[in-house]
């Protein structure tokens, strides 16, 4: 069963087209690792999953449904955590604040709101933790409470946008540990946002790698390639397996310097050259 | 505490406070009960989205329109209350495109007050009323004014209960709210227009400029002293009406202005409550949060 379909896609942002001719199918129960530079367009594409992002071609699909807005199928951790570093709420009213929240009236939990806090509460093992106040909580903990909020409503598709962004490599394991787990439990597919391959190496059924406006789908021996890799990033790629991590590297960056760097070359080769650098930064810690 | 229901005028020795004898004051009550009980709870969503400067912001573009207001001769309160319902749907309306133009926000406010100040200039009583509207005239509230605040207090509070849960949603978690369906535009309209209801009540027993005593300081107070938010809701409004209570009581004692006494009380409730977390930290090192 297809859970996201992306059919010919092409998405704009401001007159700038981000994703063009985007093909994507992605079954049920698969944990989908989703790679990519700075500003490659990862957080498009899932806004673009979520309704929020109209395509200016083609159609997204949701469990067979067109995407649309507040659709409750879909469970979304946006990259932006708006949580204040003082905020005093505690972790349960700040999950709660989330069940049923598009409704209006007075933000009272019934009985079943209450059940469905304690259920997802428990989900993410922050039942215990939940009464302390968030400004007391690490960012392990916080992270597991975004989780939380998350699964409220029994979501069928994740859509995580960079979880262990500003997360210790050990908290990052957990949090890729916990989703992990949860996606096997819960019958769920993931699609995972990540800065960086190897926390999802174990874990993710195949790799969604977007870049120059184009996006792979596949397993990791077949995306995460030179060939691949340097048609997505528009530059030289060296891929080099070491101990079971795998490090992409933009090895022509300096070869790039000296083709564009000269000043003669125009407009667009100066915007290419710029994108470069951004590619050959992330490409060292990728 | 008074109740304000007593009409004692040939009972000195009565069981209400001696206070409570004279009209302005039981109306002073009252205009300050009803303004506490709308500013505490508005307040409260005010800290919690972290748009404590955009009730600033009304305030004083609300002394445009009361000042507007006296000029062509109708109540100051609606003139206000005018002003800051158009200023909170325009702020509503830009934005997050307001989020970085402090420069641009601070010269439409002193453009707001300086139209303010010129408005006053054609108007003959001048100092009485400048100051009444920057910084309050609890004890001039008459019996009418009462009946409007409550009835705008009534508004207030009735629109905030409609849209507090996906308000609360859009502050708590504003782009997963956008995916669940929720307008971040519409609700930020809707609760800026709320809080220029509630701006304009508390105008009227604060003045423009000292708003953020009786909006921000309890409300901020509750935040740091509650964990759930319908307990933090109810304690901000407690707050507010205790340092307006406070406030009218101490000023009757002391004959000092009851503004001062509310600002004194608002920013003693506010340090306290830091207290808990200022020992707590000196006591113990806590784990520090990751960023």
């Amino acid at each position: 069963m297809i859970v996201l379909a992306f059919r010919d896609v092409e998405i704009a942002l401001g007159g700038r087209t981000v994703l063009e001719g985007v093909n994507l199918a992605i079954g049920q129960g698969e944990f989908i690792g989703l790679l990519g530079g700075n500003g490659a367009g990862k957080t498009t594409l899932l806004r673009a999953a979520l309704g929020l992002i109209p395509p200016r071609r083609g159609a997204i699909e949701v469990l067979g449904k067109a995407a649309s807005r507040g659709n409750p199928a879909i469970g979304y951790m946006p990259q932006s955590r708006a949580v204040p570093a003082n905020l005093r709420l505690s972790g349960h009213d700040f999950v709660a604040g989330v069940v049923d929240g598009a409704r209006w009236g007075l933000p009272l939990l019934g009985s079943e709101g209450r059940r469905e806090v304690d259920r997802v509460l428990e989900l993410v093992a922050a039942s215990a933790l939940a009464h302390r106040p968030l400004a007391e909580l690490s960012g392990g903990e916080r992270q597991r409470l975004l989780l939380a909020q998350v699964l409220v409503g029994s979501p069928k598709l994740l859509l995580l946008d960079e979880p262990l962004m500003s997360l210790d490599p050990s908290h990052q394991a957990g949090v890729v540990e916990l989703v992990a787990s949860l996606q096997r439990s819960l019958g769920l597919t993931v699609l995972f946002s990540a800065h960086e391959l190897n926390p999802l190496l174990g874990v993710m059924n195949r790799v969604l790698f977007v870049g120059n406006r184009q996006a792979a789908l596949g397993t990791v021996d077949e995306v995460i390639t030179e060939p691949v890799l340097s048609r997505l990033y528009g530059t030289r790629i060296e891929v080099v397996r070491l101990g079971g991590r795998i490090f992409v590297m933009a090895g022509a960056q300096d070869m790039a310097r000296d083709t564009h760097g000269c000043g003669d070359h125009g407009h667009a080769h100066g915007q290419e050259h710029s994108h470069e650098h951004s590619h050959g930064d992330h490409a060292a810690d990728a | 505490m008074p109740t304000g229901k007593s009409t004692p005028t040939n009972t000195p020795m009565g069981t209400t406070p001696p206070m409570l004898d004279y009209g302005f004051m039981r109306n002073a009550f009252a205009a300050a009960a009803i303004v506490a009980l709308v500013a505490g709870p508005v307040g409260y969503f005010l800290v919690l989205r972290g748009q404590t400067f955009a009730g600033h912001a009304l305030a004083h573009i609300g002394f445009t329109g009361a000042t507007g207001a006296f000029l062509i001769g109708i109540s100051p309160l609606w003139g206000l209350l005018g002003m800051t319902v158009a200023g909170g749907v325009a702020i509503g309306l830009m934005g997050e495109r307001l989020a970085q133009r402090d420069v641009a926000i601070g010269l439409v406010l002193a453009l707001a007050l300086g139209f303010g100040l010129l408005f006053l200039h054609f108007v003959t009583s001048y100092a009485t009323q400048a100051t009444a509207l920057l910084f309050g005239n609890v004890l001039a509230v008459d019996q009418a004014t009462v009946w409007s605040l409550l009835a705008l207090g009534v508004v207030a509070l009735a629109a905030l209960g409609v849209i507090a849960r996906p308000l609360l949603f859009a502050s708590l978690q504003p782009e997963l709210a956008e995916a669940k369906g929720v307008s971040l535009r519409l609700m930020a309209v809707l609760f800026l227009a709320i809080v220029a209801f509630a701006t304009a009540e508390a105008a009227q027993i604060v003045g423009v400029l000292l708003v953020f005593t009786l909006m921000v300081g309890p409300a901020a107070a509750s935040l740091r002293l509650t964990r759930r938010v319908g307990p933090g809701v109810l304690l901000a409004a407690a707050f507010a009406l205790a340092e307006a209570w406070g406030g009218l009581a101490l000023a009757y004692e002391t004959n000092w202005p009851t503004s001062f006494w509310i600002t004194a009380l608002s920013g003693l409730v506010y340090g306290a409550s830091l207290l808990p977390a200022v020992l707590l930290e000196t006591a113990s090192a806590r784990p520090k949060a990751a960023p």
